[in-house]
């Protein structure tokens, strides 16, 4: 098989048996980049030279025998919110067009560290807010296995770049189930950690007290091995925690008899596409069958998620995009009359729709006399949310277990216009950003269309451990039949 | 103006810059004055993605005022974000603290002309990080973000002064105060000691708080008289006019000596505070603030200084200066235990005059209190007049010599020796018969005359005491 074809965490063993060259699989990923970009539009741009010599280093070190790390020579795509030191970094947002930050994200150091080669930077949301990666100010990032159809968000260009094949590895960031829904979507594995696992310094934020960086592979391995190589407690990141980062692929294979994962009845509710919960449902048996107890649970205060996220979220939004005032960097409207015009007219005209929707929202939701009433209230309830989990895990459940979304890929346009209808994406996995939790998501299967269906666990926090090793397990039960994406069959 | 039956409501907050080498949130210098912009990082450029990191010296500066003030310093206490847009403002919000800050309650103690204390009470003190500075020229608007992180506390005190000589005065102390405590360098000009008044008035006798009005812009001691002053006034005329006073922020035109309205109440920021996410609540041990060792404050140090017979007045200078209170003490440890009022007089009157001409510099390590020292032994074996005195301690604070060498070196050493001085005595009767015979004539006064025509032919070195014996014995 073309090596530029495998997984992840199959690549890092050709790698090491000598079978494939990172510069030789470089070249093999941007050939299909440039032969399935121009349908996709995964990728904002690419950095080529970069990555070229990034290749060439890791070829030498991997003829040597001495990797920086199993990364090494992997290529990897970024959600254009990583700042890379010299490349342009937008978030998905015209008020960022032509910016070029000074430095580099901690996760892009560590990246760099560990061997990987820096592709390109990948389409999103603007400033990841959005579930179909349609409030790009570039365009909209098409599902590879249906092009008229959406790869979720707001990392769908991440997502999609792993699932058409023309990258092995990508990193997001989920705030309210970025990472996770669109892995779902386009069938490859998503992983959000812990809240403090993983730096956030460097990563143009939406909404820090749920922001959390993960990787998308297409194994669990794959995402295993980005996971490692990212997280870690680091000084210019004070919410960031400093537990010592276990090896999460040595745990990997190990056997999972004995665990117990809660089916939470408020997850398979109204409005779910009954193929969906047919493809979770089996993969719980597919879970039993190697050993795992399942059991029903209730996590009753789930259901008041979407409102409370949608405050916390767009209060901190209101405030983390203050800074896009047009005085230092990034878009600035034509030279204007007095300092408030020149705010005006720059954040009218930089800011997107959505964005700017999730800035009243916020300010509303902060403003005087109403502080109490939404902001504090909804804090409360996130402390609500959090605890239902906590009493889950303390009565024996290692893992939730719950569909990612509640329905597979959807039509472009056919929630553009519903904002509430695209927040109800997000159902299942804004829940798992309130309480802080680690949350993966696996394929579990299609839809009869051929559209990919993906489970969600959620484990204890920093137990990704735990979690990597359930998530693998399901992989290994499930068995799902090798299938490519369309796009990539026809070409 | 007479204030009739009104009475003034003045409570201050102050803006401090703390003494860290680095700012609160990043590694920046803090050292003013450097070109613009060139002491700054993605943190306190507020580039996206970049993310606070708390500077521990700034927390520990906070909890030695706290303690020093007597405040309740917060276990925990949570970081809170200010939003407000302007230029100087790269994120678009301050890191400030707003519920739960550091330290809350506390006095400052303000000395009184009588000598005894006043201690006006504190609301809080808080962390937060300075903005930059816009800078505004011919060719527009520019911005300095070289400031931009620079820590201060925020002092806020309650409204308990009634006039503005009282919150002068409380300004003064606190200012001292906090150089004493080494975490401000109390520089009016510079902004790194800012103050904001919040004044109002009332019928005299009366409980219920006048509408306030908040000044801002006042940047000298003498601004700040002038402008509480000017509000007062204003105020007073308004409300005898039957009008009313009206919430709002005013600016100090200190050209004009006036205020003058910048917003209203309407038009006053909803800064929409909350926790600051990007930042772990900050926690302070009980371990922490006992490790935090806080120096005597200025009315202590004075109170010592009285108690050790040193005069009030002396006193007081001695204090308004910290490097003459350190000096001061150091000489007088040299200089042995009854040497407090002697060190306050050389400190108060040769040191200060040589300080402020700029002739010596107590940071050079030629410095030496124990030369001071040497100077009140030479003195007190007769070896030195008083006025020899002076001019060995200005050469030796400026040279850093040792007095004997320059009592050597001058040929400064003063003429005891009574067989010496009687040849003198001898020569100036016989060339004065006049004078004297109108001395034993009984005008007495003419001693003085004698001693000066000696002095003279000893070039000033006679000891006048052993002179002064000698004539007498002789004519009397």
């Amino acid at each position: 098989m073309n090596p530029s074809l495998l997984p992840l965490g199959e690549l890092t063993r050709a790698f090491e048996r000598g079978e494939a060259r990172p510069s030789a699989v470089l070249e093999e990923c941007l050939s299909r980049i440039a032969r399935l970009d121009g349908k996709v539009h995964a990728f904002l741009r690419l950095t080529e030279g970069e990555a070229r010599a990034a290749a060439r280093a890791a070829d030498e070190r991997r003829a040597r025998k001495a990797p920086l790390s199993p990364l090494d020579g992997v290529p990897v795509g970024l959600k254009d919110l990583f700042c890379q030191e010299g490349i342009e970094t937008t978030a998905g947002s015209r008020i960022l067009e032509g910016y070029r930050p000074p430095y580099d994200a901690t996760v892009v150091r560590k990246l760099r560290e560990a061997g990987a080669v820096l592709i390109g930077k990948t389409n999103m949301d603007e400033f990841a807010m959005g579930s179909s990666t349609e409030n790009s100010a570039y365009g909209p990032t098409r599902n590879p296995w249906d092009l008229e159809r959406t790869p979720g968000g707001s990392s769908g260009g991440s997502a999609a770049a792993v699932s058409a094949r023309m990258v092995p590895g990508a990193l997001g960031t989920d705030t309210g189930g970025s990472i996770r829904q669109p892995a779902s979507l386009v069938g490859v594995v998503g992983m959000k950690p812990t809240y403090g696992r993983v730096s956030r310094y460097g990563v143009v934020a939406f909404a820090s007290s749920l922001d959390q960086v993960g990787p998308f592979a297409q194994d669990v391995r794959g995402a295993a091995l980005l996971l490692r190589a990212i997280a870690g407690h680091d000084p210019s990141d004070q919410t960031s925690s400093k537990r010592p980062v276990p090896d999460y692929d040595a745990g990997l294979e190990k056997p999972v008899r004995g665990l117990t994962i809660g089916v939470p009845k408020e997850y398979f509710g109204e409005g779910i596409d009954p193929a969906v919960e047919k493809s979770v449902r089996a993969g719980v048996a597919a879970l039993e069958r190697e050993g795992v107890s399942a059991k029903a649970i209730s996590l009753p205060n789930s259901p008041h998620a979407i409102a409370a996220y949608y405050l916390v979220a767009t209060a901190e939004a209101s405030s983390n995009l203050a800074r896009y005032d047009g005085v230092r960097y990034g878009h600035r409207a034509p030279k204007q009359g007095s300092l408030l015009e020149l705010y005006e007219k720059t954040r009218a005209s930089g800011f997107g729709a959505e964005v700017k929707r999730r800035i009243l929202l916020g300010t509303y939701a902060l403003s005087a006399g109403y502080y109490d009433a939404y902001y504090l209230h909804a804090q409360k309830v996130r402390a609500l949310i959090r605890r239902d989990f906590d009493q889950a895990f303390a009565s024996g459940v290692d893992a939730v277990v719950s569909p990612t979304s509640p329905w597979a890929a959807f039509r472009l346009g056919e929630k553009a216009d519903d904002p509430l209808a695209m927040y109800l994406n997000d159902i299942y996995t804004v829940p798992v950003n309130l309480a802080g939790l680690p949350g993966i998501s696996i394929p579990s299967g299609f839809t009869q269309g051929g559209l990919p269906i993906g489970l969600q666990l959620v484990g204890r926090p920093f137990e990704e451990g735990t979690l990597l090793r359930l998530a693998r397990a399901a992989e290994r039960a499930l068995a799902l039949p090798q299938r490519l994406p369309p796009i990539l069959e026809r070409a | 103006m007479s204030l009739g039956d009104w009475e003034p409501v003045i409570g201050l907050e102050v803006h401090a810059q703390l003494l860290t080498r680095s700012k609160i949130f990043c590694s920046c210098s803090t050292a003013f004055g450097a070109p613009p912009n060139t002491q700054v990082c993605p943190v306190c450029l507020g580039l996206p993605g970049a993310l606070p990191a708390l500077n521990r010296g700034a927390v520990e500066m906070a909890i030695k005022a706290g303690k020093a003030f007597g405040c309740a310093i917060a276990p925990r206490s949570v970081w809170a974000r200010k939003n407000y847009f302007y230029p100087d403002l790269p994120k678009g919000y301050q890191i400030s603290q707003y519920e739960l800050p550091i330290c809350k309650g506390g006095a400052i103690p303000v000395p009184q002309p009588d000598g005894s204390v006043r201690r006006v009470a504190l609301t809080r003190i808080h962390l937060e990080e300075d903005a930059g500075k816009n800078v505004h020229g011919a060719g527009g608007s520019q911005v300095d973000l070289n400031r931009s992180g620079v820590p201060l506390v925020e002092i806020v005190g309650e409204p308990e002064l009634r006039s503005a000589e009282e919150a002068s005065e409380y300004l003064k102390a606190l200012r001292l105060a906090l150089i004493y405590l080494g975490i401000n360098d109390g520089n009016l000009e510079e902004g790194s000691f800012r103050c904001d008044a919040n004044v109002s008035v009332r019928r005299r006798g009366t409980q219920k708080l006048g509408t306030r009005v908040e000044l801002k812009n006042i940047n000298s001691f003498r601004f700040v008289r002038q402008a509480i002053e000017h509000e007062i006034d204003r105020q007073v005329a308004l409300l005898e006019k039957g009008g009313k006073v009206v919430q709002e922020t005013r600016l100090f035109d200190n050209e004009k000596g006036e205020t003058r309205p910048m917003r209203t109440k309407e038009e006053a920021n909803d800064y929409r505070y909350f926790p600051e996410p990007d930042l772990p609540p900050l926690l302070v041990s009980r371990e922490w603030v006992e490790k935090v060792r806080i120096p005597k404050l200025p009315h202590e140090r004075m109170a010592e200084l009285v108690a050790a017979g040193v005069p009030p007045t002396d006193a007081r200078t001695l204090t308004a200066d910290p490097r003459l209170v350190e000096l001061h003490a150091r000489i007088a440890e040299a200089a042995g235990p009854d040497s407090a009022r002697r060190a306050a007089n050389v400190v108060t009157g040769e040191v200060a005059r040589l300080l402020n001409e700029g002739a010596v510099d107590l940071e050079a390590p030629r410095f030496q209190p124990a030369q001071i020292a040497e100077v009140f032994r030479l003195q007190d074996a007769g070896t030195l007049s008083s006025t020899a005195a002076k001019d060995v301690i200005a050469e030796a604070l400026r040279t850093g010599k040792a007095p004997a060498e320059i009592v050597r070196e001058k040929g400064l050493a003063q003429v005891s020796d009574e067989s010496t001085l009687e040849a003198v005595v001898d020569e100036v009767i016989a060339r004065s018969a006049a004078e004297v015979a109108k001395y034993k004539a009984g005008k007495k006064n003419l001693l003085g005359f004698f001693v000066g025509q000696a002095m003279k032919d000893l070039k000033g070195k006679g000891n006048p005491g052993v002179l002064n014996a000698l004539f007498k014995k002789r004519l009397d």
